[in-house]
C-alpha cells in the first residue's frame, strides 16, 4: 500500500503529463512543426497555422494553467491537504 | 497642451504614485525585504509578476520586431508566454513549499553544497546584470525621446526613482509599485491599439480585428492585404516564415525555458502565503501578460500594413506628417538613390531607399492614428513603467544574492537581521549604480544580452531546479557538473558567434543550424544528460535531503506516522 503522499504525487504526475502534452502540441506542433500544413485551413482572415503561432497557443497556455489550478485544488481537497 | 507638457504631467504623476506606494510599503525586516513577508495576495502577485516580467523590450520593441519578421516573430510570442506553463506546473508550487527566500537558497539547500550555492549566485548575478543594463538603457531612451533630455540624464532620473523604491521598500515596496506599473503599462499599450484597430478594421478588439476585414470598404481581409502588399514589393508574404523550422523550434524552447528559469520571476512565487496561491498567481500572471502579448501581433500587423500602404510607390512630397516628424529623430530615413522622388522600399539593400527603426512601431502608433497628445504622454509613461518594474525586480535579485546567499549563508552566518538588512540595502544601492553605469555606457553587446540572459537561465537554473524536485536521486555531483557544463557550452557558443567571429554567424556555420538565440535549449539538454549520468555513478543524496524532496511535493506536511524514510533507491 502506497502512502497518501505517493498517491498524491502520482496523480499530480499524470495531470502534468496530459497538460504538458497539450502544451507541446499547440505550440511546437501547431505553431512550428505543422504550421505550413495547417495554413491550408482558414479561420476568418487567419490561416490556421499562423493563428496558432501568433494567438491561439497563448490562449491555450492561459487555459492550461487555470485547468491545472482547478485539478490540483480538487486533488488537494480529496487528499485533505487543506492549507491554512 | 503639447506633447511634452502631457508627457511631463503623466510621467510625473505616475512617478509620484510609485514613490508614494513605496513609502507606504517600506520594509522593516529581512523577510519583508526579500519576499514581502510572504503575505502578498495571489492576484497582486500575478499583477506584479506581469509587470516584473514585461520589460522595455516587450513594451517598446516586440511589436516592431514582429512587424518586420512576420510569422517568424512567433518565437517571441510563444517563447515568452509558454514558459509560464512550465513555471506554473513544474516549479512555482514546489519552490513555494520549499519556502526560503531565493533561487540559490533552493539550489544550495537541495544540493547540500556551498559550491552549488555559489554557482547559482554567480548565474543569478550575471543573468540579472546583463538584463538590467538593457532596461536602464531603455529608460534613458524613452526619457530622451519624450522629454528631450540627453540619454545620460534620463538614465540618472531612472536610477534615482529605482533607488528610492528598491532600496527603501525591498520586495514589499517593489511588489505594490509593480501592481501600479502594470496598470499604467497595459492601459498605455491598449489605448492606441484599440483606436488603430477601430480605424483599420472597425473592430474594437485588436485580437479579432487582426483577423478581420479592412474598414476601407474593400471587404479584403487585413492579413491577405498584408501578404499581397509584401509580395508586390518583393518581401516574403507576412504570414509565411523564412527561418528554418529547427531554429524556430530551438529559439522558442530557449525563450520558454529561460523564462521559467529567470531568477527575478521565480522569486516572486516565494511571496505568496500558500502553495495553492503560487499556482493560481502563475495563472493570473500569464493572463495579464497575455493581454499584452495577444495585442502585440495585432499591433505589428496593423503597423506593417499601414506602413506599406503609406510608402508603396508614394512620392516623397506626399508622405503624412508622422513620417516627417519621425525623420527628424533619425528613426526613419529616406535616401532617394535613383532620384525619382518616389519611395522605393524593397528587401534588396542596393535599391532600398527607406530605413525604419523597429522601435518606432509602438512609439509612433498614436501619431499614425492621429490620437490626442495625452495618449503619447501615456505611451511614454507605459514604456517607463515597463522598464523600471523589470529593473527593480532584477536589482532585488542581485542585492538578495549578495546579502543573503553570500554574506549570511556563506561568510557571516551569525549576522544580525538589522545588519543583514543594511547589507541588502547597500547591495541594492550598489547594484543601481552599476546598472546605471551600464545604461550610460552600454557595452557593445546589449543587443545580444537577451539571448545571453535567456540561454544561460535555460542552461543553468532550470534543469537544476527541475531535477531537484522531480528526481530524489539527483545529487550535488550531478547538479553541479550539469550546471557548469550547460553554462560553459551555452556561453561559449554565444561568445564565439556574437563576439569573437561575428562574420561566421550564419546558418552554414551553426551547429545543427541552431542560432545563438536558440542554443540555450541544447545547453539545457547537455545539462540534463550530464547531471543524470553523473548522479548515477556517484553517491545517493543523504536521507534528510530525500525526505525534503518528498515533503516539497505535497502542499502540507503529512501527519508524522505517514512520513517514512524512503526505502527504495532511485525514483
Amino acid at each position: 500500500m502506497k502512502s497518501k503522499a505517493q498517491q498524491y504525487w502520482r496523480q499530480n504526475l499524470i495531470y502534468l503529463a496530459i497538460l504538458l502534452a497539450i502544451w507541446f502540441v499547440v505550440s511546437y506542433g501547431a505553431g512550428i512543426l505543422f504550421v505550413d500544413w495547417l495554413d491550408q485551413f482558414r479561420m476568418g482572415g487567419f490561416k490556421l497555422g499562423f493563428w496558432f503561432a501568433q494567438q491561439g497557443s497563448i490562449y491555450v497556455f492561459v487555459i492550461l494553467i487555470f485547468v491545472y489550478v482547478w485539478l490540483m485544488n480538487r486533488l488537494d481537497k480529496k487528499f485533505e491537504y487543506n492549507e491554512v | 497642451m503639447g506633447i511634452q507638457g502631457w508627457t511631463f504631467l503623466i510621467v510625473g504623476l505616475t512617478f509620484a504614485l510609485y514613490i508614494f506606494i513605496a513609502y507606504l510599503s517600506r520594509a522593516g525586516t529581512t523577510g519583508e525585504f526579500y519576499i514581502a513577508g510572504g503575505r502578498v495576495s495571489p492576484l497582486a502577485n500575478g499583477l506584479a509578476t506581469a509587470a516584473d516580467w514585461m520589460s522595455a523590450a516587450s513594451f517598446i520593441s516586440m511589436a516592431g520586431l514582429i512587424s518586420f519578421m512576420g510569422r517568424d516573430g512567433s518565437v517571441y510570442l510563444m517563447g515568452w508566454t509558454g514558459g509560464y506553463v512550465l513555471l506554473a506546473l513544474l516549479l512555482a508550487p514546489y519552490l513555494r513549499k520549499f519556502g526560503k527566500f531565493t533561487v540559490p537558497d533552493f539550489v544550495g539547500d537541495r544540493y547540500y553544497s556551498t559550491a552549488a550555492r555559489m554557482v547559482a549566485v554567480v548565474c543569478a548575478v550575471f543573468i540579472s546584470f546583463t538584463y538590467v543594463a538593457g532596461q536602464m538603457r531603455g529608460v534613458g531612451i524613452v526619457f530622451s525621446r519624450f522629454l528631450e533630455v540627453d540619454i545620460s540624464t534620463g538614465v540618472i532620473i531612472g536610477m534615482v526613482i529605482v533607488f528610492f523604491y528598491a532600496v527603501l521598500g525591498g520586495m514589499k515596496g517593489i511588489t505594490y509599485t509593480q501592481v501600479a506599473q502594470y496598470c499604467v503599462l497595459i492601459f498605455a499599450y491598449l489605448v492606441p491599439a484599440i483606436f488603430i484597430s477601430m480605424l483599420m478594421t472597425g473592430n474594437i478588439v485588436p485580437q479579432i480585428g487582426f483577423g478581420g476585414t479592412l474598414a476601407d470598404g474593400s471587404g479584403e481581409y487585413l492579413l491577405d492585404r498584408l501578404d499581397g502588399l509584401s509580395t508586390e514589393m518583393g518581401f516574403d508574404p507576412y504570414t509565411d516564415g523564412s527561418k528554418s523550422t529547427i531554429d524556430v523550434f530551438f529559439i522558442t524552447a530557449a525563450l520558454m525555458v529561460g523564462t521559467a528559469g529567470l531568477p527575478h520571476v521565480i522569486v516572486r512565487f516565494f511571496t505568496v502565503p500558500k502553495v495553492r496561491d503560487a499556482r493560481i498567481s502563475a495563472g493570473y500572471a500569464l493572463l495579464f501578460i497575455a493581454i499584452l502579448y495577444t495585442t502585440a501581433p495585432a499591433v505589428a500587423g496593423f503597423a506593417r500594413a499601414n506602413l506599406l500602404d503609406t510608402v508603396k510607390d508614394a512620392p516623397y512630397s506626399e508622405v503624412p506628417e508622422w513620417f516627417t516628424s519621425w525623420e527628424e529623430t533619425g528613426l526613419i530615413e529616406f535616401d532617394d538613390k535613383n532620384g525619382d522622388g518616389i519611395i522605393n522600399y524593397t528587401p534588396d539593400a542596393e535599391t532600398n531607399e527607406l530605413y525604419i527603426d523597429q522601435d518606432i512601431m509602438v512609439l509612433a502608433n498614436p501619431e499614425i492614428a492621429q490620437l490626442p497628445n495625452w495618449v503619447i504622454g501615456l505611451v511614454a509613461a507605459g514604456g517607463l513603467a515597463a522598464a523600471l518594474s523589470t529593473a527593480a525586480g532584477l536589482l532585488l535579485v542581485i542585492s538578495t544574492a549578495v546579502a543573503r546567499d553570500l554574506i549570511r549563508r556563506t561568510f557571516v552566518p551569525d549576522i544580525t537581521q538589522q545588519r543583514e538588512l543594511l547589507f541588502a540595502r547597500v547591495a541594492a544601492g550598489g547594484a543601481v549604480i552599476v546598472a546605471g553605469y551600464f545604461g550610460i555606457n552600454p557595452p557593445g553587446f546589449v543587443a545580444q544580452t537577451v539571448a545571453f540572459a535567456f540561454g544561460l537561465a535555460a542552461a543553468s537554473f532550470f534543469p537544476a531546479i527541475l531535477l531537484g524536485i522531480f528526481s530524489n536521486r539527483m545529487n550535488k555531483e550531478g547538479a553541479i557538473s550539469g550546471m557548469i557544463a550547460g553554462i560553459l557550452f551555452t556561453a561559449g557558443y554565444i561568445i564565439y558567434f556574437a563576439f569573437m567571429f561575428p562574420e561566421l554567424n550564419n546558418a552554414e556555420n551553426w551547429l545543427f543550424g541552431i542560432s545563438p538565440e536558440g542554443i540555450g535549449t541544447l545547453g539545457m539538454i547537455i545539462n540534463l544528460v550530464i547531471a543524470v549520468s553523473v548522479s548515477r555513478f556517484t553517491k545517493v543524496p543523504p536521507v534528510e535531503i530525500r525526505e525534503m524532496v518528498e515533503r516539497i511535493r505535497v502542499p502540507r506536511d503529512l501527519d508524522k506516522d505517514e512520513v517514512k524514510p524512503p526505502t527504495r533507491i532511485g525514483d
